[in-house]
């Protein structure tokens, strides 16, 4: 519990000097949200960067979609601020934060038959009237070829599996061409050629310079792809940092509840967490 | 850095973006879909655009024909080449056979302003049916169905009985929108539950606000004069006998102003089917679109109902059968709405006038003896699509 109770920074030290010396292009100080009296988030403080895939991690409840709302702007914070690029949320225009960030919610639900196409399409809207409306065509092929959707092309939305809507809305998150990726569980209903596409595609958009924030469940998963990685119990940071510091037996038993052994891959030298059976 | 780097993005979104052929190597694990690289789309676009134009061409050709056939038919009939002649010579083209005085007179006093408010009021209410639904994310919004029409005749009936003027003729108008404002925000508010709105509580919303203006208009009705009386009656059932020329130059604002305004937010709306947080990631001000909309739903659903009372389910039936044409962009789907509307009005308004000789039958009544089946129909089939009610 001790563990659990204090928050751990981690050193940078395994991160690439290139990454550390970026400035966050999304931050979070002192972030609060309280809904009736209960606490969803408690004093977060929260960096992410540019070129660093950065995962949100904690069990049921921990907060991790309340803080990707409340870095998104959609929840109000009770107290705290979120700055994006240096400029605090509420004093960026609707229109241009959505040039910058783009967000991909837990729910990809779309209430009439749009075909995937036209979902694709919709984020471009935010470039509408700009020089770079001329992108359009390119971006949304590409979109749709990277999420592997360009077969759905011409399907209604509501007809699709629930991975075949997921990929659809990733491909409209990537079709908007921001530089602030902000993705909640992205890899929930995939199988599993599909969830590893969706982790690489995030990563290359990070190696690319974007920043990278993503809600995930599967702990090996995030210990293979994230850069850096922070840890929440019940709206509060437990650890944040390089994967391999953060994600220890000790800590992920205390926060989980789970005993875990972590092994090393054999030839990669990724972290395994596997739950004692 | 972080001030150059928005800068960079608003100028070349591309640089940096999707790995584009730079980084064609290390994705090509995800590019096996590529093979067909758009040309499905392309097509797809091509037949639904050409889908589009026939649609379009074929509500243009048809309401042309119906109002032809409706300013030609009644207890006078009139030659269409006469009507074609009237309608000529008032342009101040003078072609085609002359219409006898009698024939013109009945033409531009009686049946002409008929059919414009027959028009007016199709469009209006297929407009705003479209528009709920938009907003509401749910099919089955319409001003009827959910008490905004009601709202608004109340205000009208209420308006009548007082006798207020103050307005002169814009006064029955006025008190139209502003009841039907206030049911529109009402239904709005009472019926969402976490940026969803749900069937039942829609259609359960609808029902307690109907039968509440019913109650309210039934007094009005026992409140009021003899004249009154029959107002309100007609009211109720809808009818657009009567029409004058007056009545379309109050009306015909209202709806092209609605309108205007529907048609700019259009492509917007679109974005509303991803829901409100997704709407807004996308750059929309949600709060600011959603009570515009409501604004303009209001001043459609009361110029409709202020002079031709609660004319039921042209909301529903007419945006529904054009989105299974045409699919659900808005903008496309809103013109053909516009036109769809116009044209069921101005049929069943010509049914309403010649079924049954020398009776005009109350047309808000025919839209409900279709509509209300129609209603039932989607019902179930929503229910059966969502695998029960939600």
């Amino acid at each position: 519990m001790s563990i659990a109770d204090s928050t751990t920074r981690v050193s940078d030290a395994a991160t690439p000097a290139s990454q550390s010396a970026a400035a966050p292009s999304l931050a979070a100080r002192g972030l609060t949200v309280a809904i009736d009296g209960a606490r969803l988030l408690d004093a977060v403080d929260f960096e992410a960067r540019p070129g660093e895939l950065h995962a949100l991690l904690g069990p049921n409840g921990a907060g991790k979609s309340t803080l990707l709302g409340a870095l998104a702007g959609d929840v109000t914070p009770s107290a705290g601020s979120v700055s994006l690029d240096g400029r605090p949320l509420a004093a960026w225009k609707l229109r241009e934060l959505a040039r910058v960030r783009a967000v991909l919610l837990q729910q990809h639900e779309v209430f009439f038959p749009f075909t995937v196409r036209e979902v694709v399409e919709m984020g471009r809207a935010p470039w509408r009237g700009t020089p770079a409306e001329d992108d359009d065509e390119r971006m949304i092929a590409e979109a749709m070829a990277l999420t592997d959707v360009t077969a759905l092309a011409s399907r209604a939305v509501p007809s699709l599996s629930g991975g075949e809507r997921a990929r659809a809305a990733l491909a409209r998150v990537l079709a908007q061409g921001a530089s602030t990726l902000m993705l909640d569980e992205p890899t929930a209903a995939l199988d599993l050629k599909h969830q590893e596409d969706v982790m690489r595609l995030a990563r290359e958009r990070a190696a690319s310079g974007d920043t990278v924030i993503v809600v995930l469940h599967d702990l090996n998963v995030a210990a293979a792809y994230a850069d850096r990685v922070t840890l929440l119990q019940r709206g509060s940071v437990v650890a944040s940092g390089d994967p391999r510091a953060v994600l220890t037996a000790e800590r992920i038993g205390a926060v989980y509840g789970q005993d875990v052994e972590v092994l090393e891959h054999p030839r990669t030298g990724t972290p395994l967490i596997l739950p004692l059976r | 850095m972080s001030a150059t780097r928005s800068v960079a993005k608003g100028g070349s979104p591309s640089q940096g973006k999707l790995p584009s052929e730079s980084d064609a190597g290390r994705v090509s694990t995800l590019r096996q879909a590529q093979d067909r690289p758009g040309s499905t789309s392309g097509v797809e676009i091509k037949r639904l655009r050409r889908r589009r134009a026939l649609l379009f061409s074929a509500l243009g050709v048809a309401l042309v024909l119906v109002c032809l056939i409706s300013a030609g038919s009644g207890q006078l009939t009139i030659a269409t080449s006469e009507v074609v002649g009237s309608v000529l010579r008032a342009l101040g083209i003078d072609v085609g056979p002359a219409a006898n005085p009698t024939a013109d007179v009945a033409l531009w006093t009686i049946r002409f302003p008929r059919i414009v408010l027959a028009l007016l009021i199709g469009a209006a209410l297929a407009a705003s049916g479209t528009l709920m639904q938009a907003v509401f994310s749910n099919p089955l919004a319409e001003p009827s169905v959910v008490g905004v029409s009601s709202g608004a005749a109340l205000g009208a009936a209420t308006a009548i009985v007082f006798g207020w003027t103050f307005l002169g003729e814009w006064s029955v108008a006025l008190a139209a929108f502003i009841a039907g404002l206030a049911t529109t925000l009402f239904v709005y508010f009472a019926s969402r539950t976490r940026g969803k709105t749900e069937v039942v509580t829609l259609v359960l919303t609808g029902i307690a606000i109907n039968a509440f203006a019913g109650a309210a208009l039934a007094l009005l009705t026992f409140l009021g004069d003899s004249a009154s009386r029959e107002q309100i009656i007609f009211w109720q059932l809808g009818s657009l006998n009567g029409a004058r020329w007056q009545q379309v130059a109050i009306i015909a604002p209202l709806v092209l102003i609605g309108l205007i305004v529907a048609f700019s937010l259009a492509r917007t709306l679109d974005l509303f089917s991803l829901g409100e947080r997704g709407a807004r990631h996308l750059g929309v001000n949600v709060e600011l679109v959603r009570i515009v909309v409501i604004v303009v739903v209001a001043v459609l659903v009361s110029a409709a109902v202020a002079f031709a009372g609660i004319i039921a389910f042209v909301g529903l039936v007419v945006p529904h059968l054009m989105r299974m044409v045409l699919g659900p962009a808005h903008r496309p789907l809103l013109i053909a709405s516009v036109l769809g509307g116009a044209l069921l009005m101005a049929s069943a308004d010509l049914v309403a006038r010649t079924a049954v000789p020398m009776a005009d039958l109350p047309i808000g009544m025919l839209t409900s003896l279709v509509g209300g089946p129609f209603f039932f129909w989607l019902l179930r089939r929503t229910r059966r699509r969502s695998g029960g009610w939600g």
